[in-house]
């Protein structure tokens, strides 16, 4: 009966969606305007914390749309026929993280109107201008991969283009942690542990934007998933959660042992107030350990628990960046070793930062962005993963 | 009839004459002054800007350093977290002896400039005479620079900008830091905080060009034991320290 009602009024309901993404999308680029007009100051960020909640957001997306790729990736490189009948979606949703993710990040920049600026002078030592070439890169390889998956003429191509595809976006999420990565001075980066990480990080975000996702739309659409299916992505979900909590372990443990980093480690991991309680109770205890619960533990991991862990590891990975990218710029830069520093400019001291509400909603225009072109998509081309029945490798 | 076309011709010969000389005349006046200043001579690899500081010099009390960068370079002097800051005075002390320090702090004009690398337009960029510069017409605000900066020397311009200096063009969303008062050594002339400490009486700030050996600065640092702060980084800063 309920399921009759809402197919009379599926497309109203989709409608609705569109306007609730364009709403979302309309109040981003309002806070947009607002931080343009007034200048940064409207925001929590200032010359201590230069990069603040609109970059979590951005980070956020653009990990998740390489991750969400690999679901491709498993189907065109590795031949996985569950993981083929996803290789649409997953493109679809990885254009679309990507998208959001770079909206958000362009519109943050002190000087959005000089976007192209970026585009007509390249400098090749910037590792911010190799991303914008991975970026460009990826969207058109991602858009002729589509192509060769949906148009059955162009199919022979989809095996070597889903190849071009896994190398590059494990090439572009290498680029998102050398952003940080050859940061030379600053405790929290400046590691070659954080290309790996960032990539495992991507793994587990990707894959549980896909799992929400595509339970969602077997919903809209009254379907159910192949059981042996989602038990197979609900246990890859959980291996690649397990993966990112041994390299953010690494990377906290090598930082520990060496003693010029351990005032660092112990501002993040202990006294530094709310980036303590976001690591572990966000990202450790919530954003880990209990989808790794509700993934494994015996009686659990029906479609119910898969979605609640996913949307568990989407959270800590908020509370994860969060620390990782404010925190890290929290405490104070190690200018002068072996002595205490103060001056009128927050040398020595830890940095202050409340996010306020225009950036908040710039990034959640980002993921309006992502939200409308994900839903308009998947209703306009046909990427509804169809199993066959036979398909069990 | 033909008389009339003759004068005609005549006055539009003098006329195009005339125009084209009204037109040529302020170029030529200022490629004569282009000549008189080649560029080639002002900016040169020969010469490396940088500064020697005694920090033993730099006394407790005085900010006249950064009171004179903020009047020459129009900066508000406020220290709110959001305001620029080009130059600060740090205090230090000695986490095993207890001993305190002062010294200015400014952008350390790197020969290695890591805001430099990672700039994504290149807006950041060092003159060949070491002096590093933000170009405020390329700068897009991404704050990269700022975040690879080891000194915590550059600032973001956080609002609106009333009241600039006409020598030192600023701009809303674009990030700035230390010139080594370009408009100024250009001229010929001191940075305006080295000035001010001599002003003072201290004497604290030396500046000059590191790559003459007859120098003021060149002798000091010879003849010294100086300090590059994080010389592990391998930046060699034109900035320079004695007395920490």
């Amino acid at each position: 009966m309920l399921a009759k009602s809402f197919a009379r009024y599926e497309t109203r309901y989709f409608y609705a969606l569109v306007a609730l993404g364009g709403l979302i999308v309309a109040m981003g680029l309002m806070a947009m305007h607002y931080m343009e007009e007034h200048g940064h100051i409207v925001t929590g960020m200032n010359n201590q914390i230069v990069w603040g909640m609109p970059h979590v957001f951005a980070i956020f997306m653009i990990v998740a749309a390489s991750g969400v790729l690999n679901v491709a990736s498993i189907g065109s490189v590795f031949s996985k026929a569950p993981y083929k009948a996803r290789a649409p979606l997953a493109g679809l949703l990885a254009i679309a993280l990507l998208a959001g993710g770079l909206t958000v990040l362009m519109l943050d920049l002190g000087r959005p109107d000089r976007i192209i600026v970026a585009a007509t002078h390249f400098n090749p030592t910037s590792v911010f201008a190799w991303n914008i070439v991975l970026y460009s890169g990826m969207f058109t390889l991602v858009g002729l991969y589509l192509w060769t998956m949906l148009e059955k003429r162009m199919n022979p191509w989809s095996a070597p283009l889903g190849f071009a595809v896994f190398a590059w976006r494990i090439i572009l999420t290498s680029g998102t942690g050398m952003i940080f990565a050859f940061l030379v001075a600053r405790q929290a980066y400046g590691s070659a542990l954080l290309p790996p990480l960032f990539i495992a990080l991507s793994f587990a975000w990707g894959l549980a934007v896909f799992h929400v996702v595509q339970s969602a739309m077997y919903a809209w659409n009254s379907q159910t998933q192949d059981p042996a299916i989602l038990k197979r992505m609900k246990n890859l979900l959980g291996v690649f959660v397990i993966g990112s909590l041994y390299f953010v372990a690494a990377y906290h443990m090598t930082n520990l042992y060496f003693a010029k980093q351990t005032a660092f480690e112990h501002f993040i991991l202990s006294s530094g107030g709310i980036y303590p309680v976001l690591f572990w109770a966000g990202y450790v205890v919530l954003g880990s350990l209990l989808p790794l619960l509700l993934i494994f533990l015996p009686g659990l991991g029906q479609i119910k628990c898969v979605v609640a862990a996913s949307l568990l590891v989407i959270l800590g990975s908020f509370a994860l960046l969060y620390v990782f990218i404010i925190g890290g710029q929290a405490f104070p830069l190690s200018i002068f070793p072996g002595f205490a520093a103060s001056s009128s400019f927050g040398d020595g001291q830890i940095g202050s930062y409340i996010p306020s509400c225009p950036e908040i909603l710039l990034g959640f225009g980002g993921l309006g962005v992502a939200f409308l072109i994900t839903i308009v998509s998947v209703r306009v081309l046909d990427s509804l993963p169809h199993d066959l029945p036979s398909s069990k490798n | 009839m033909s008389g009339t076309n003759l004068d005609r011709r005549g006055f539009l010969t003098k006329s195009s004459v005339a125009f084209a000389g009204l037109s040529i005349a302020p170029g030529m006046i200022l490629f004569d002054l282009a000549q008189a200043h080649p560029l080639g001579d002002a900016v040169s690899s020969k010469v490396r800007w940088g500064m020697l500081i005694d920090s033993s010099k730099c006394e407790s009390g005085c900010t006249d350093c950064v009171t004179a960068c903020n009047t020459e370079n129009g900066l508000s002097g406020g220290v709110k977290a959001t305001d620029s800051q080009w130059i600060r005075k740090v205090e230090l002390k000695d986490l095993r002896t207890g001993r305190t320090t002062f010294l200015p702090m400014l952008c350390q004009h790197c020969e290695q400039p890591p805001c430099v690398d990672v700039c994504p337009t290149a807006a950041s960029f060092k003159r060949a005479d070491g002096i590093v510069l933000v170009d405020k017409h390329l700068c897009i605000g991404c704050r990269y620079c700022m975040m690879a900066c080891p000194y915590k020397a550059r600032s973001f311009v956080h609002e609106n900008l009333t009241d600039q200096k006409t020598d030192v063009p600023r701009g809303k969303g674009t990030v700035e830091s230390c010139t080594l008062c370009v408009h100024r050594v250009d001229k010929g002339q001191n940075t305006a905080c080295a000035d001010a400490c001599s002003k003072a009486g201290h004497n604290a700030i030396l500046f000059g060009n590191l790559n003459d050996p007859e120098s003021e600065i060149a002798k000091r640092i010879r003849a010294v034991a100086t300090t590059q702060i994080r010389a592990d980084l391998g930046l060699n800063p034109g900035i320079q320290y004695e007395g920490i």
